[in-house]
């Protein structure tokens, strides 16, 4: 099986001789569901930022579906991002000025590669997003709402929609469920892990809760992982 | 495009503010392009005052002092010249015609100028238009008078409507000439000049409504009736201007040199072209400090704008973080922060153009009556569209302050949502 994530002897840090991350190797399988376990101050916002090409590291590499990060430009890698990596933030992951539907579209209008499989699929962008919200029990009336109105629960719903349209291969989920009670969070989770499933999307669920793991093929604690214990 | 669309509705969203920066703006090119529309207007009604005289002549003064209260009906004559001298320019070889012109009365506010039949024929505006009737004809009898068009159309007047001028010039004289009223024989049709302002009558009749006065006032016990003075010989013996028309236009410097070495009388002849030019330049250095103080206020306009958006940016700063997850390169966000700006000023200066001639259609009768200056609702030129375009320039610039703000915001909190 094909390497979604593969880190290999990954160095980071804002100064040389204060290493946050320092990463052996770690390697995620297409379609594998992760959960990176990490308390706060762990480097988890700094690895995300790595794998999101937003920052460089100091040694080593990241591939991504073979890819290597470092062989593209700056640009590059914002549009290799924006093609191949949904996000799920922990809340307020939706612009205010857009309603439901066009939150969930966004992507595509950066993406022309994520708006051409949305639209190979199911016909157009916006019937893509129905069917994803659909899916997520996000429907109807819904979705020309502004997003204010809805609760946490469907708000982070409507932001894994919006991560999934256009079937990027990787979906990052940073402390989703963090905001959520505990009804909603099973839930959410089902419902996240199932739709993943569907689109056999590879998922790196972050979070500090090791109540959650039940739900994911593997997990990885990332204070084991990063052997310089970095803080970020 | 994606990005401007959400520029758009981003705006939306805020848009109480959204629209008072708008306002901001709006009023800012309103006032930039009505400074410079009544510029040019004023411009334009300057130089068609007069044309296709070649020589004005008057007293010993400025040139533009003669022009003024020649042609512009505004300050006063020094002195006034001769008829003697008059007939001597009149009679010249190389002169084809005249036509005298005596100021110094009023009539509720207009100034009052008499002259000779000629002025109908010689007189020319704009591209050598000659002044029409509206209604009616020339002054023949003695008591007749030729309105211009504002003078009837404020004041009311018709043919056959009586009036009585007034000794001296203001709104408030007090000596009235009431003891020999006129009668509105002709209405001139509009020509945008100082024309239009003006109750033309008779050299005659000036003479006979001053036959019982002397040093500005009425001479006690020696009142003279209508009839009696119509019935004198009323031969004008001082004038205040004349207009010369040359046979040849080669010969206007000579005979414009002789004029003024005329040892008899202190007299001045100048050219009317150069004259208003010069009088364009003087009263050109009030209209640039005017549109320069427009400049000045559109920039402010801006910079409230600037301000406006600086601010917003911090707590937008969650919206460029999600912008980024959701695939938007950095320099799309610097375009995207720059389009604000932008979308704005092209908005405002839209706002603008709707609020100009709004004030235009609403302050038009006010300023040809009060300013006298005519500002027809007509299209935008090239140079006010050049203007547009360089607010909207400027503001486009403007906007790549917040622009590069947000850039660097971006960089620096990658995919990291701060709170």
């Amino acid at each position: 099986m094909q390497a979604a994530i593969a880190l290999e002897k990954l160095e980071f840090g804002w100064a040389k001789d204060q290493p946050l991350l320092n990463i052996e190797s770690l390697t995620v399988m297409r379609g594998e569901r992760l959960f990176l376990q990490g308390a706060s101050g762990s480097g988890k916002s700094t690895l995300l930022n790595l794998i999101g090409g937003v920052l460089e590291p100091n040694a080593g590499a990241i591939h991504l579906m073979d890819v290597s990060l470092q062989a593209l430009s700056k640009t590059q890698r914002d549009a290799f991002r924006a093609d191949h990596i949904g996000f799920v933030f922990q809340m307020f992951n939706l612009l205010p000025y857009l309603n439901v539907l066009e939150n969930v579209t966004l992507p595509c209008g950066f993406s022309t590669t994520r708006r051409d499989k949305a639209v190979l699929r199911d016909g157009s962008v916006d019937d893509s997003a129905r069917r994803l919200l659909d899916h997520l029990e996000l429907g109807g009336a819904l979705l020309r709402r502004p997003v204010t109105d809805l609760s946490m629960g469907q708000q982070q719903r409507v932001a894994v929609a919006r991560a999934l349209i256009g079937s990027p291969e990787i979906l990052i989920a940073d402390e989703p469920t963090s905001a959520l009670d505990v009804g909603n969070r099973d839930r959410f989770l089902q419902l996240l892990v199932q739709e993943c499933e569907a689109e056999e999307t590879t998922l790196m669920f972050v979070s500090h809760d090791p109540t959650l793991h039940d739900h994911f093929d593997r997990v990885v604690d990332l204070h084991g992982l990063n052997r310089s214990g970095g803080d970020a | 495009m994606i990005l401007l669309r959400l520029t758009a509705r981003s705006l939306w969203h805020r848009r109480s503010t959204a629209l008072l920066t708008l306002l901001t703006i709006g009023v800012s090119v309103m006032l930039l392009l009505g400074v410079e529309k009544v510029r040019t207007e004023t411009r334009n009604s300057f130089a068609n005052t007069l044309s296709g005289t070649d020589l004005i002549v008057g007293a010993r003064s400025g040139q533009i002092q003669l022009l003024l209260y020649s042609i512009f009906r505004m300050g006063d004559a020094t002195s006034n010249i001769s008829w003697q001298s008059y007939e001597l320019v009149k009679n010249h070889k190389n002169v084809a015609w005249t036509v005298p012109i005596s100021v110094g009365d009023s009539h509720r506010g207009y100034r009052v100028l008499g002259t000779t039949e000629g002025y109908f024929d010689h007189y020319r505006y704009g591209n050598r238009h000659p002044l029409s009737f509206d209604d009616g004809r020339r002054f023949e009898s003695l008591y007749d008078v030729v309105l211009g068009a504002e003078v009837a159309k404020k004041l009311g007047y018709t043919l056959g409507s009586r009036i009585v001028v007034a000794h001296g010039i203001g709104n408030a004289s007090f000596s009235k000439h009431d003891d020999k009223p006129f009668r509105v024989v002709g209405i001139l049709n509009r020509t945008g000049t100082p024309v239009d302002r003006t109750v033309h009558l008779s050299l005659q009749a000036l003479e006979a409504i001053h036959i019982d006065w002397k040093a500005g006032v009425k001479i006690p016990g020696q009142a003279v009736s209508a009839e009696e003075a119509a019935a004198k010989e009323l031969k004008p013996k001082q004038i205040t201007a004349f207009l010369v028309g040359m046979k040849s236009k080669v010969a206007t410097f000579h005979l414009q040199r002789s004029i003024n070495n005329y040892r008899k009388e202190p007299m001045l002849a100048i050219l009317p072209g150069v004259a208003l030019q010069q009088l364009w330049d003087m009263v050109g250095i009030a209209e640039k400090a005017l549109m320069l103080v427009s400049a000045i206020v559109v920039m402010a306009g801006l910079v409230g704008m600037l301000t406006v958006i600086l601010t917003s940016l911090n707590e937008r700063r969650r919206e460029l973080a999600i912008l980024r997850s959701v695939g938007a390169r950095a320099w799309q966000i610097l375009l995207l922060l720059t389009l604000e700006s932008a979308l704005l000023t092209v908005l405002g200066v839209g706002l603008g153009i709707i609020l100009l001639y709004a004030g235009i259609g609403l302050s038009q009768s006010f300023l040809e009556t009060q300013v006298g200056v005519f500002v027809p609702l007509t299209a935008l030129n090239v140079y006010q569209w050049k203007l547009l375009g360089l607010v909207v320039v400027c503001g486009t610039l403007v906007g790549l302050i917040p622009g590069y703000r947000a850039y660097r915001y971006s960089v620096a909190d990658g995919l990291t949502i701060r709170i």
